[in-house]
């Protein structure tokens, strides 16, 4: 049986783990809803971006010289695979949800024999599939300096993938990111960004004057398709995180309660066996007398 | 009065203006025009310029560098790469986004030369529209 003293510095010391698991709890919930909140604005944007970018992709997908980045240059040889992941860990399942997902696809096209390239955004993600494809590894964007993910940020993690895509580096792109469903659940996402993958419009009856043509405006955007994906992405990559860490917190923090509450008992029974057996040694001693 | 449309504003990180407005001046790809209530349905590409809003009590004013907007029956939307306030827009901004247009014009691959210093051409004219 531990001393007193032992059992007492154990104690004190998920104590203090207790608290640092609470504010880090209480920290994540601020940012959480800081970030649902952008998550929030971001959306009608890309929603709508979206809504036009199927009507223009369905009246000129088909044709023969629609773009590269919405046909695909014709092969599905080389992938490219986006794994965006925290810079932070402590978070749950999340980082190991999202490297999960993607090890899971590059071992799925490997095994088909297509060549894959991995693109690391966020560098937890980056330790834990390095074992695993570290070969594969091409490039890797730090975003540990960035406080507050901004539309500029995904535009220049898009600007790098187009660049590759124009040097022919692959012929399709994925992205890997948590879908933010509710504080206990994200949803490990693959999303394919190129060739872009645009749902349908509902029966949409306007029929729209395109100024300049629909091929160029569609050039324009087909681009800005690419980062506003990848910006609606990192928000709600940003939002589950935070989730995540939330509720591992949230079960941390309770997790030392728990603990704690046994040392106590644990510690006042081991006290009272003390006292008990200074008295019977006492009592003892007072009756060989 | 004269009748009223819905307008939305929106760039990526948050929408800027969801207001009626009688009539809109976009800064649109091939020239600005003004759509009102029941304009025929565009969609456009914006260059860099300013929009102007005429709600029925006054006018709002905004920057906008890229982007499109799409007028139909029901409204006119413009979804801008960036968007502020014009009174928001200072010279540092400005000076900022012409740097970075420089370099990009500068770095463009041959056959984007010519949209990359048109981007910046109207740039620096927006920026003396907006007279800062």
């Amino acid at each position: 049986m531990p001393n007193l003293s032992d059992l007492k510095n154990r104690i004190a010391s998920v104590k203090s783990t207790r608290k640092i698991t609470k504010a880090m709890q209480m920290v994540a919930a601020a940012k959480l809803r800081r970030a649902q909140e952008a998550a929030e604005a971001g959306r009608p944007y890309a929603e709508r971006f979206n809504a036009v970018m199927g009507g223009l992709a369905a009246s000129v997908g088909t044709s023969e010289g629609a773009p590269k980045l919405l046909a695909g240059t014709g092969s599905d040889q080389t992938h490219l695979l986006v794994v965006m992941t925290a810079e932070r860990g402590l978070c749950g399942g999340f980082n190991g949800n999202i490297s999960k997902a993607a090890r899971a696809a590059a071992q799925k096209l490997l095994a088909d024999g297509k060549t894959v390239k991995v693109l690391t955004v966020g560098k937890k993600g980056r330790e834990a599939i390095k074992r695993e494809l570290g070969d594969h590894f091409v490039g890797h964007v730090d975003l540990s300096e960035v406080k507050r993910v901004g539309y500029s940020d995904a535009a220049s993690i898009a600007q790098d993938i187009l660049t590759r895509f124009d040097a022919g580096e692959f012929d399709v792109a994925t992205i890997f990111y948590a879908r933010f469903e509710s504080v206990i659940s994200q949803i490990p996402t693959e999303k394919q960004i190129i060739p872009a993958d645009f749902e349908a419009s509902e029966d949409d009856s306007t029929v729209y004057d395109y100024e300049p043509s629909e091929e160029e405006i569609l050039a324009d955007l087909l681009p800005r398709g690419v980062a506003t994906q990848i910006f609606s992405a990192l928000l709600e990559n940003g939002a589950s995180e935070q989730g995540a860490r939330m509720s591992a917190m949230d079960n941390a923090t309770r997790n030392a309660g728990e603990m704690i509450d046994k040392l106590t008992i644990q510690y006042n029974r081991s006290r009272q066996a003390v006292i008990t057996n200074e008295l019977i040694e006492i009592i003892s001693g007072a009756e060989a007398l | 009065m004269a009748d009223m449309m819905q307008f939305d504003l929106v760039s990526p990180e948050r929408s800027l203006a969801s207001t009626q407005a009688t009539e809109v001046q976009i800064p649109g790809a091939e020239g600005d025009f003004t759509a009102m209530p029941d304009h025929a349905p565009v969609i456009t590409t914006l260059r860099p310029g300013v929009l102007k809003v005429m709600t029925g009590s006054g006018t709002e004013e905004y920057f906008v560098t890229g982007g499109f907007a799409e007028v139909s029956g029901e409204g006119t939307s413009v979804l801008a790469e960036r968007a502020y306030l014009k009174a928001d827009v200072t010279r540092d901004m400005l000076d900022e986004m012409i740097a970075d247009a420089n370099a990009a014009s500068e770095s463009a691959a041959a056959d984007a030369v010519d949209s990359a210093s048109k981007f910046l051409a109207d740039l620096v004219a927006a920026g003396d529209e907006i007279g800062i």
